[in-house]
């Protein structure tokens, strides 16, 4: 591996260039620290990462080149261009060591430097996002008309070709989950929230609110599993043909519903609590010294005041359900389907994607580029609802701040 | 009522009995009081549910039926068996022929002939048999104790999970097999025993799931994981240090942080997908390999690691900062020297935090494909460990549940309690970190 | 002013509504309250004055069990109100404080409309029959709380959104929508700017008509100005209570001396 032994070389001109660095400006000071602008150290580092980083950039991008098949050249001129570009600069910075160099301003510019091109992958991967949505998925829209996309009620594909790819049943089954999943998780954590955070004594909460917390620790594939075999068959057994017969198989709308809602328990209960603990304490007292009840505090007091922020949880709540996929993908079935029974089989925009770009397809056929769209609707629905929720909770937020 | 009336005597009640209203509203607050408890209930016997299914389901997953068996091979059967076509059908051979003299010495008797007798083993018996005297040809021509894997029915049938009723459409197994193994049982041929293979083991093929261990998905995950702390750990501190300690009131800073904010709540298979676009389908990087699935994991995982790190950092108060700068520090100097040495505690709980978060994320990896059956031998070299196909934890268990077979649906939850006891582990560390450094200003 | 006050504010102040007999108060191992006796009249404002930390909140967060609501807080002792035992094991807290309101040191007002913020009381407590009733009960309370004509035309408007003052009124008013006998006040004004105090000062002195008033103030101008009796508090302990001019001109311990001339606190 050629690239191998010249990341070593750079590394190894780096290395030496620090000692270089360092031994020439104590040199060209007689040895005296004193008469130096900055620490010796700093010579140094100012000698190795200007050898270094341009070089490991040209690397960088000579490695991302071969990755794509691009071989011109070969491996010689490359591996030359790059261990000149180490050695010159090296060269370079060496000749500007001396005393009077402000050795410690350029190294801490340089690492500045470093620190913006680290926080600037976050805008990145936004970017990375979008544009490998937005890429895919206009490729998708020559192959597939866009409106059949999204006014489609069918989803069939079928890798021979004359698939229907409408959106309309997968977002249904998106929805009615989550819905279902929110039925659950809201009432049970809010009411959990108030319990914890007004009524129960200090141990009670030392104890509760940690291990409510665990659910949330718990990866999603443990919940898939709970719903595929553990909470399907036992809703089968009470719905199924032999009992109240609505339900079919293990695999239903009410099944991923339930697991995730209570996934999602714990998100809804710390967040609320989160946010009834930064009512201010006056409030509290303005109520009960007219002598309203605890609960009466909580429902007509604590809750209006933290209205806003509840919703915003509920909102970031639903962002996690529409997007959670290993649940639905175990628990929710896969036939796509409008249905108004939650006890039928649905699937999902998450577990779609999923199944359209596992196994061998190309990603030239629509029935592949399809889960782009797929994830570029994902991604907008719950781009906005965080945006909104966190414009709401920090709206809340200063208001008591 | 009019203000004039107000010096005439109020109605007058004694506090000392509660009227009707009150003790409505003292019955309305029990009520919630009650709600909240039952919540914080269902809460609870949710997670018991849980850890029941888990522990009930996965337990077994850890123990395997063996049959074991005296023979002794020749060099000459072994030379014959190397020089035929069909060379596992030979080994295949000597263990049916072994088993029915185990059975002949117990005294045992059974019409079957040696192909049915054989269905009761692993299908992989003959191989593995070859691959142990291949491996250790200091053994022939001398008595060894080898122990088969059985079938997954019979094991199935010693953990309870398949009767002979269950077995009346199998086309392999039937009652009379079960008989058998019942006397072999006890005459002490066939035993359950706790089983490395499925820690250690590589998956096995769909038919085979007495074979199946997580062993090379752990070291898939391991490898994710390296990727994970070598390129989440170093940038994501930049980057707080960035934002916390330089970053300028201006547009820029708050593009970044907005970014941040909203990454951290975009569904991890939106991260998949970038993964597969940028990794796989721009960089070409190879498909399934540890090195993508990490980096896709680096990305997801970074803003948690950002938002606990900037925490840390703005923990850290400002005197010290003052401290430093006051003999005379620069900037830089006060926060690698003092700010960030300070923060580390706090830093690294969170990113062990994050790397857990990071092990049990499934869904982005079955985009970049790893999941299936995959590797069959551990990785030789560590270039290999990232770049050669393999698959993780989580996408192990995934695969395992899609097989629709008990069998492999025992492993699965075995699986989880694997990696449910490596996230355990993971924030034992994180609490015990936060509780040995934390420090109160 | 004052003699204006007093001529047309005579009111008869003999009966006791309130009396503590050996009071004390432990938060935790802290013993805030020493033994505390005290017989607080109606139709009179009482003053609670002495040093930060005195214990004069705490005593006063007695008066109307506020003090259940803190975990580690134990009172014993009686307090009776009407010769009744406020700390019966048979007495709910709830039904207490509707007849022993209280106003915050700061402006409490609840994120809710002015309407909303006084009818708050009367709601929860079932005093009124029908909107038309609720509606008389929030205007005369408003009207008590001298804040009724600000607010009139702009009853919806959210009660936060009123001046410090106002806002404090406004809690009044919510405090005597209720009915209450006895009227809790900790340190009304001390988050308002001197015109509102004013304002508030005058309105505790209209209140004396009809509620026993009792005040907490760090201020010895204020209790001078609003009080007829005043009670002075020293490291948990009542030193001194009397007639306010009493007090304040002849006091009788050398601590209270102490305090008025301003030599601790």
């Amino acid at each position: 591996m050629p690239a191998q032994w010249t990341l070593i070389a750079v590394l190894a001109i780096a290395v030496a260039g620090y000692f270089l660095g360092r031994s020439r400006a104590l040199g060209r000071a007689g040895g005296d620290i004193r008469q130096l602008h900055s620490l010796p150290g700093y010579y140094g580092y100012n000698v190795a990462l200007t050898g270094l980083v341009p070089a490991l950039l040209v690397l960088g991008v000579w490695s991302f080149l071969r990755m794509r098949g691009v071989t011109a050249g070969g491996t010689f001129v490359p591996t030359l261009l790059i261990l000149a570009v180490s050695l010159g600069l090296t060269f370079l910075a060496l000749s500007r060591t001396g005393p009077a160099f402000r050795a410690r301003n350029a190294v801490e510019r340089g690492i500045l430097w470093l620190l913006i091109g680290a926080a600037s992958i976050a805008i990145l991967t936004t970017l990375g996002i979008v544009l490998s949505l937005i890429f895919n998925t206009v490729e998708f829209f020559r192959l597939y008309p866009a409106a059949d996309f999204f006014f489609g009620t069918v989803w069939q594909p079928s890798f021979g070709g004359g698939s229907s790819l409408g959106i309309l049943p997968l977002l249904w089954g998106t929805l009615y989950i989550s819905a279902i999943a929110l039925a659950v998780a809201v009432p049970i954590g809010l009411f959990a929230a108030f319990y914890l955070s007004e009524y129960a004594g200090p141990k009670f909460r030392a104890i509760a609110k940690p291990l409510l917390e665990v659910l949330a620790g718990i990866p999603t594939i443990v919940y898939g599993l709970f719903a595929l075999l553990t909470v399907g068959p036992l809703l089968l057994t009470v719905f199924g043909p032999e009992g109240a017969s609505w339900m079919q198989g293990g695999t239903a709308v009410m099944t991923a519903g339930l697991v995730m809602g209570i996934m999602l328990i714990p998100f809804v209960s710390s967040l609320s609590d989160d946010i009834i603990n930064a009512v201010p304490q006056a409030m509290r007292d303005g109520s009960l010294g007219l002598g309203a009840t605890k609960s009466e505090t909580v429902r007509h007091v604590v809750l209006p005041a933290a209205l806003p922020g509840i919703v915003g949880a509920i909102l970031l709540a639903a962002s996690r359900a529409i997007g959670e996929t290993m649940i639905v993908v175990l628990g929710a079935g896969a036939a796509a389907r409008l249905s108004l029974n939650p006890f039928d089989a649905m699937t999902t925009v998450t577990a779609k994607i999923v199944s359209q770009l596992t196994g061998d397809s190309d990603f030239s056929s629509p029935e592949a580029l399809v889960a782009f769209s797929l994830g570029m609707t994902l991604f907008v629905i719950t781009l906005g609802l965080n945006v909104l929720a966190l414009y709401i909770v920090r709206k809340y937020r200063e208001q008591y701040e | 009522m009019t203000d004039t009336d107000a010096n005439t005597p109020r109605r007058k009640s004694s506090l000392l009995e509660l009227d009707a209203r009150t003790r409505k509203r003292n019955a309305a607050e029990t009520r919630f009081k009650v709600y909240g408890l039952i919540a914080v209930g269902i809460g609870l016997a949710f997670l018991l549910a849980l850890m029941v299914a888990i522990i009930s389901n996965g337990t077994r997953a850890f123990t395997q039926t063996f049959i074991t068996v005296e023979m002794t091979l020749t060099a000459e059967e072994i030379e014959a068996a190397e020089a035929s076509v069909l060379k596992t059908g030979k080994y295949k051979e000597m263990v049916g022929t072994a088993i029915e003299t185990a059975l002949g010495r117990a005294g045992i008797d059974t019409d079957m002939d040696q192909k049915t007798l054989l269905l009761m083993l692993s299908s992989s018996a003959g191989a593995d048999l070859r691959d142990y005297v291949l491996a250790n040809p200091e053994m022939l021509d001398q008595p060894l104790t080898f122990d088969f894997l059985a079938s997954s029915r019979v094991d199935g049938y010693l953990k309870g999970r398949v009767t002979r009723e269950s077995l009346s459409e199998d086309k392999n197994l039937d009652a009379a097999h079960l008989d058998l193994v019942d006397q072999m049982r006890d005459a002490g041929i066939v035993e359950r025993r706790f089983n490395w293979r499925f820690i250690t083991g590589a998956d096995a093929s769909e038919s085979r799931p007495e074979a199946a261990g997580m062993g090379l998905s752990m070291i898939g995950s391991l490898f994710m994981m390296l990727v994970v702390l070598a390129c989440a750990l170093p940038i994501g501190v930049a980057a707080s240090i960035y934002l916390e300690e330089f970053a300028p009131k201006n547009r820029f800073t708050d593009l970044i942080e907005v970014n941040i904010s909203n990454l951290a709540a975009v569904p991890s298979i939106v991260f998949g997908i970038l993964g597969l676009a940028v990794f796989i389908q721009v960089a070409h990087l190879p498909q399934s390999a540890p090195l993508v699935g990490g980096l896709t994991l680096t990305l997801m995982t970074l803003p948690t690691i950002v938002i606990s790190t900037r925490a840390s950092l703005k923990a850290v108060p400002p005197s010290i900062r003052d401290a430093a700068l006051g003999v005379g520090a620069s900037k830089m100097q006060a926060t690698f020297h003092h700010v960030l040495p300070l923060a580390m505690p706090g830093i690294l709980t969170g990113t062990i935090i994050g790397l857990a978060q990071a092990l049990g994320e499934t869904a982005p990896l079955l985009l970049i494909g790893m999941v299936g059956f995959i590797a069959t031998n551990a990785p030789e070299t560590l270039a290999d460990g990232f770049l050669a196909p393999n698959s993780a934890m989580p996408a192990q268990i995934y695969e395992w549940a899609k097989r629709a077979d008990p069998a492999y649906y025992e492993r699965a939850w075995g699986g989880i309690i694997i990696l449910l006891v490596f996230l355990l582990a993971m924030n034992f560390v994180a609490i015990l970190l936060r509780r040995r450094f934390e420090r109160r200003w | 002013m004052k003699d204006t006050t007093v001529t047309e504010r005579a009111v008869q102040m003999d009966d006791i509504k309130i009396s503590a007999r050996g009071v004390q108060v432990y938060y935790g191992d802290n013993h805030a309250i020493k033994d505390v006796n005290v017989d607080i009249a109606d139709k009179t404002v009482t003053a609670f004055i002495g040093p930060s930390g005195c214990g004069k909140s705490t005593f006063l967060r007695c008066l109307n069990r506020m003090n259940d609501t803190i975990d580690v807080c134990r009172v014993e002792g009686d307090i009776l109100l009407d010769g009744e035992d406020i700390y019966d094991r048979r007495v709910d807290p709830v039904q207490l404080r509707a007849k022993v309101g209280m106003v915050f040191q700061k402006p409490n007002p609840f994120p809710k409309s002015i309407y909303d913020n006084v009818a708050y009381g009367p709601r929860i407590h079932g005093l009124a029959r029908n909107k038309a009733d609720l509606d008389e009960i929030v205007e005369k309370a408003l009207r008590r709380g001298a804040i009724w004509d600000e607010v009139k035309d702009r009853l919806h408007a959210p009660g936060t959104g009123l001046s410090g003052g106002q806002q404090q009124r406004l809690c009044i008013a919510r405090a005597v929508a209720t009915e209450p006998e006895v009227l809790l006040m900790d340190e009304p004004c001390s988050a308002l700017d001197p015109i509102a105090t004013a304002q508030v000062e005058e309105l505790i002195d209209e209140l004396r008509t009809r509620y026993s008033v009792v005040i907490v103030t760090h201020s010895m101008q204020q209790a001078a100005r609003v009080s007829q009796r005043t009670a002075f508090f020293h490291l948990g302990n009542l030193v001194e209570y009397g007639d306010t001019d009493q007090i304040f001109t002849n006091p009788e311990d050398s601590r209270t001396e102490a305090y008025i001339s301003g030599r601790i606190g």
